[in-house]
């Protein structure tokens, strides 16, 4: 087998033990990256040279005798939401074009530190505002299993970098099912951590209570070794909860869920969803009770409202998050002829600088807080949020976890959905929740859709912390699957 | 534009006050990011991603400067919120680089306290609505233009070093009652509160360096009204002179437009030192909306008990409390303390009393002397050029009788002068009292060139020994100790008291 | 009835520096229209009695100790500046004091 379709995990080994280095592999994955690449477009920026530079560092590292962590010298992807030192950082974004950070995000920080390879930054959805990756001010990025298809948003290009054997291993981030989902429409695994459990310093800020950083992989056992090495406390991001990451490598070596509770949220599924995804998701189910899971149905009444409090919440931390992309310290200044004022100047920017979908969650958010309407809107949303949180609350009263569809479609086709926000937005619709309550979510593939032979994915909520649950739950899924398919779905996928 | 008299206008109208106050906490690092604090850096090398508000930087509170807050607020009377959270203001402007700034908004870390100040003998009830924690701004410099001020500038650069210090701000309920004594109580409470932050520790209040200001509230009611009328609000006033000159100016112009039968319009205005009025700042087509919501990048501020009841307990000797310590020590009236205070005097009082100087001696020559002069060049007591060692070493020269009052003087005019430590100025002007034998000589020659005093005093007009006293000063060039020349005179013409 | 009119849209804009041509306002008007029909959809939920919550989480307290941490040099801090001088950065004209 080559090299690009092995796993993080076997690429670990083969590099810990010296049958291969960290070069080596680092150059397989920018030979299949630059094979594939002009069908798929899932980066915004690779260079070669700095990525080898890197390669030859961790090999000479781990020459001289470095402890590094089983994933020394793995390559990966970074959604460019991320900062890199060496790496321009856009968010996808035209007032962004060039810029480079003078610092590493902790995530990249601690991953470099562990040595693992960048190899490049991913497309996303301007500052990862989307469910399709159409919304990027540079490139529109191809769901590997059908090129004309969207690869998920707003992480598209790390799901499709990963799902296209470019990258074994990428970061996302999740706000509203930004991994989630894009994991699903790919057949790839993708983790939302506990909200404060993966650090948020030198992450684009989105909507910053609900900005999730997380791994997606091909491989449960993947995603948790990525999860691990990148997670727990970081004193610089406030939010970070100073508390022991749990055990999620150990979660997904054990996939034993015999006598587990799950619970099937009532309030998704039925209308607005494609039959394909109900179908493999009553598999799902049968599945989990084969494996001697008990499951029940739990009622969760607020989550009908999630939808319209996050399209509430997000955007009005986005308009205040997004005011410092202003043309004055970084980034893209426009109409500066000496005799505009900086205000005008300002307006003329961020005019020119940000799409369409951008301009709308911020004046949607400037008007969610305005004086008058800030109690009717924001205010309400935020007790709507209170509502969600206790109704997961209630719910891991009776269950270890709740399933659901992460999606209520398969990848649909691109242009779409581009004209009317309201149909993107419902792609979020399950996985919304745990953003807002903060709780742990992962996607797992359960199989193709009737309809159209797409990934379907299985989502599996946890509680706050824990976040093991998650991958015990989808180790078992996939490994009950893959016995029955015979190897992973993405074999399935169309050769590139 | 139009003033009334300050008479008239406190015949007519009785002025409503109110004081926001902002201080620059005297913390190390800045409010979010570890970046240095200190004044006079070179441009933006105190910055860093998060104060620089690079896409991906997070704050994080500096808890010296919670603490800082929460001993201000005890100080001030005030309860401490249970739980509070910080909030973004937003609005755009080059010198913030988040185009927002993080505040308090209705849940500030301090709420419902007081300050006592004393005004001529009256003890002013200052109420305190609130006092929470923000972040300052960076600092713009305008170029090009005629003024090189804001309007008219070509560009302006942007020095950010300043930018995410923490700032404390105190803001007043609205202060009735003042009545003719409203700019006498805002300095008074400006003072007050500048020495409770200097006593507490929690900023080095310099405010030449803008690291304490005031936003000044002025309104008016006609007399006999209980209606309330349209404030003004004159922002940042840098000193306390300044404080009390605004208040007084916006109440005559107030006056003014009032008596005249217009109305006054809610707006802000700028203090202007030279001519000591105010004028508008630029009025806004709309009006602000700061759209203010909980910082989702901080989480609340919980203040346990505890907590409180330790920085409670770690709070030093407040001022007020100390005054009242140091006046019974010192042994002085309430009107001295209190012109002692609002001269600012208390401190270097105290500091040439812990020198060596008596009690009476410390307070009369830096009130009286010393208050002339730095009247006279207009600046404090505190920044003459003269020490409270200084000072308390010519009271010494004189009680030990080495030098008189007005040799003092004289001392006092070298030291002021640059011309070193009192005892060098008095080796080097040969400043020293007659002795006995010169005196006596100087009397006799006196005695022989006043027949007609000599004549009155010996015939019993006491009174009289006054002249030659003075004839006796007069010819010893003021180096003579005037009680011992008098005692001589009297001796030498055999009348006894 | 729209729950957003034009001029509420223009406000928003201009709240939001964002210079948005008359063409544009239009379109953005009905978008936000519709959106806005959809979401005050949370008004709906009976929540007089619930608490509001801005954060994910319950943490309380997390602070830094008041310590100097390295800045970044004024190269640094001034590498993405689309103009300096003098080691700042330089803006266009400021029309106004503010705040």
């Amino acid at each position: 087998m080559s090299l690009i379709h092995k796993s993080a995990a076997e690429l670990g080994a083969l590099i810990a033990t010296g049958e291969a280095s960290a070069v080596e592999v680092a150059e397989a994955h920018l030979d299949r990256i630059e094979q594939v690449e002009p069908k798929v477009q899932a980066f915004l920026h690779v260079d070669r040279e700095v990525t080898l530079e890197q390669a030859r560092s961790v090999d000479a590292r781990l020459a001289a005798g470095e402890k590094l962590g089983p994933l020394a010298g793995v390559p990966i992807a970074h959604k460019d939401i991320f900062t890199t030192k060496d790496m321009p950082t856009t968010a996808a974004s035209k007032i962004l074009e060039g810029w480079r950070p003078p610092y590493d995000a902790t995530v990249t920080a601690r991953l470099r530190q562990a040595g693992l390879v960048i190899l490049g930054k991913t497309n996303l959805d301007e500052f990862a505002m989307g469910s399709s990756t159409e919304n990027s001010a540079y490139q529109v990025t191809r769901n590997p299993w059908d090129l004309a298809k969207i690869p998920g948003g707003s992480s598209g290009g790390s799901s499709a970098a990963v799902s296209a054997y470019e990258a074994p291993l990428s970061t996302g981030t999740d706000t509203g099912g930004s991994i989630r989902q894009p994991a699903a429409v790919t057949g790839i695994v993708g983790m939302k951590p506990t909200y404060g459990g993966s650090s948020r310093y030198g992450l684009i800020a989105f909507a910053s209570s609900l900005d999730t950083p997380g791994p997606f992989a091909r491989n449960v056992m993947d995603a948790a070794l990525l999860h691990a090495a990148f997670s727990g406390h970081d004193p610089m991001d406030s939010t970070s909860i100073d508390a022991t990451v749990p055990d999620v490598v150990a979660a997904a070596k054990n996939p034993d869920i015999a006598g587990m509770r799950i619970g099937i949220v009532k309030e998704f599924g039925g209308e607005g969803y494609q039959q394909g995804v109900l179908n493999r998701f009553h598999d799902a189910v049968e599945l989990l009770e084969s494996l001697g899971a008990k499951v029940v149905e739990v009622s969760c009444p607020s989550f009908t409202t999630a939808l319209p409090a996050y399209y509430l919440i997000a955007p009005s931390e986005c308009s205040s998050n997004l005011a410092r992309f202003d043309a004055m310290r970084y980034g893209l200044r426009v109409g500066d002829d000496g005799t505009r004022s900086a205000e005008e100047v300002m307006a003329l920017t961020r005019a020119a600088g940000f799409g369409p979908e951008v301009k709308r969650r911020i004046m949607l958010g400037t008007y969610a807080l305005s004086s008058g309407y800030y109690d009717a809107y924001y205010g309400q949303a935020q007790k709507v949020r209170t509502l969600i949180a206790r109704d997961f609350e209630a719910a891991f009263h009776q269950v270890d976890v709740l399933i659901s569809p992460t999606t209520p479609t398969t990848a649909f086709s691109i242009g779409e959905r581009a004209d009317d926000p309201m149909a993107m937005y419902l792609a979020d619709l399950c996985t919304i929740p745990s953003n807002l309550a903060g709780n742990a979510a992962m996607s797992v593939p359960c199989g193709l859709a009737d309809e159209d032979n797409l990934p379907v994915g299985l989502q599996i909520m946890a509680p706050v912390l824990g976040d093991d649950r998650c991958y015990r739950v989808g180790a078992a899924v996939e490994k009950a699957l893959e016995s029955r398919w015979g190897g992973p779905l993405l074999k399935e996928a169309p050769a590139l | 534009m139009s003033v009334m008299a300050y008479d008239e206008a406190l015949d007519r109208f009785e002025p409503v006050l109110g004081l926001e106050t902002h201080v620059e906490l005297g913390t190390v690092s800045k409010m979010f990011c570890g970046c240095p604090t200190t004044f006079g850096a070179p441009p933006n090398t105190h910055t860093c991603p998060t104060c620089l508000a690079l896409p991906g930087s997070l704050p994080v509170a500096n808890v010296e400067a919670i603490e800082s807050t929460i001993r201000i607020g005890l100080a001030l009377n005030c309860s401490i919120a249970e739980w509070c959270r910080f909030a973004r203001k937003n609005y755009f402007y080059p010198d913030m680089p988040k185009n927002y700034q993080i505040s308090q908004y209705d849940e500030p870390l301090c709420f419902d306290g007081y300050l006592d100040v004393e005004v001529e003998g009256k003890t002013v009830r200052i109420e305190i609505e609130r006092v929470h924690l923000e972040e300052d701004t960076g600092k713009s410099t305008h170029v090009g233009g005629a003024t090189g001020r804001i309007h008219g500038a070509d560009y302006s650069i942007v020095d950010y070093n300043r930018a995410g210090i923490p700032l404390v701000e105190i803001v007043t309920k609205p202060i009735p009652g003042t009545d003719k004594l409203a700019p006498e109580v805002a300095r008074a409470y400006g003072i007050e509160l500048r020495e409770l932050m200097r006593s507490l520790g929690v900023s080095d209040v310099r405010m030449e360096e803008g690291s304490m200001r005031f936003d000044v509230n002025v309104s008016l009611m006609p007399r006999g009204s209980s209606e309330w009328g349209t404030r003004t609000e004159t922002k940042n006033v840098n000193s306390l002179r300044s404080v009390e000159r605004s208040v007084r100016g916006e109440i005559q112009r107030q006056a003014a437009i009032l008596a005249e039968g217009g109305r006054i319009i809610q707006e802000t205005r700028h203090f202007h030192e030279d001519t000591g009025t105010t004028t508008p700042g630029r009025s806004k087509e709309e009006a602000q909306d700061y759209r203010y919501f909980p910082e989702p990048d901080l989480v609340p501020i919980a203040p346990d008990t505890a907590w409180v009841a330790k920085l409670k307990a770690e709070l030093p000797e407040l001022p007020s409390v100390r005054r009242k310590r140091l006046q019974a020590e010192w042994g002085v009236t309430d009107h001295d303390m209190e012109s002692m205070h609002n001269a600012d005097a208390i401190e270097i009082v105290e500091a040439t009393i812990a020198a060596g100087a008596p009690a009476a001696d410390a307070r009369k020559w830096w009130m009286g002397e010393l208050a002339r002069r730095a009247n006279e060049t207009g600046t404090s007591l505190a920044e003459l050029p003269i020490t409270p060692a200084q000072v308390a070493r010519v009271t010494e020269l004189v009680a030990s009788g080495a030098l008189n009052d007005k040799l003092a003087r004289e001392a006092f005019d070298g030291v002021l002068a640059g011309e070193g430590d009192p005892d060098e100025v008095v080796a080097a002007r040969g400043l020293q009292i007659a002795d006995e034998g010169e005196l006596a000589g100087i009397i006799d020659g006196v005695l022989a060139g006043n027949a007609d005093a000599v004549e009155k005093v010996r015939s019993g007009k006491i009174a009289a020994v006054g002249a030659l006293v003075g004839g006796v000063m007069k010819a010893s060039r003021g180096k003579a100790d005037a009680a011992r020349a008098r005692e001589l005179i009297l001796e030498k013409l055999g009348v006894s008291e | 009835m729209s729950a957003i009119t034009r001029d509420e849209v223009a406000h928003l804009a201009r709240l939001s520096r964002l210079a948005i041509s008359d063409d544009e306002l239009d379109h953005y008007a009905t978008q936000l229209d519709d959106i806005i029909a959809a979401v005050a959809k949370v008004a709906e939920v009976a929540a007089e009695d619930v608490p509001p919550s801005s954060h994910a989480l319950p943490l309380t307290n997390v602070f830094r100790a008041d310590e100097v941490r390295p800045s970044l040099t004024p190269e640094q801090a001034l590498s993405g500046a689309p103009a300096v001088e003098d080691d700042r950065f330089r803006v266009p004209r400021i029309l106004g004091e503010e705040a």
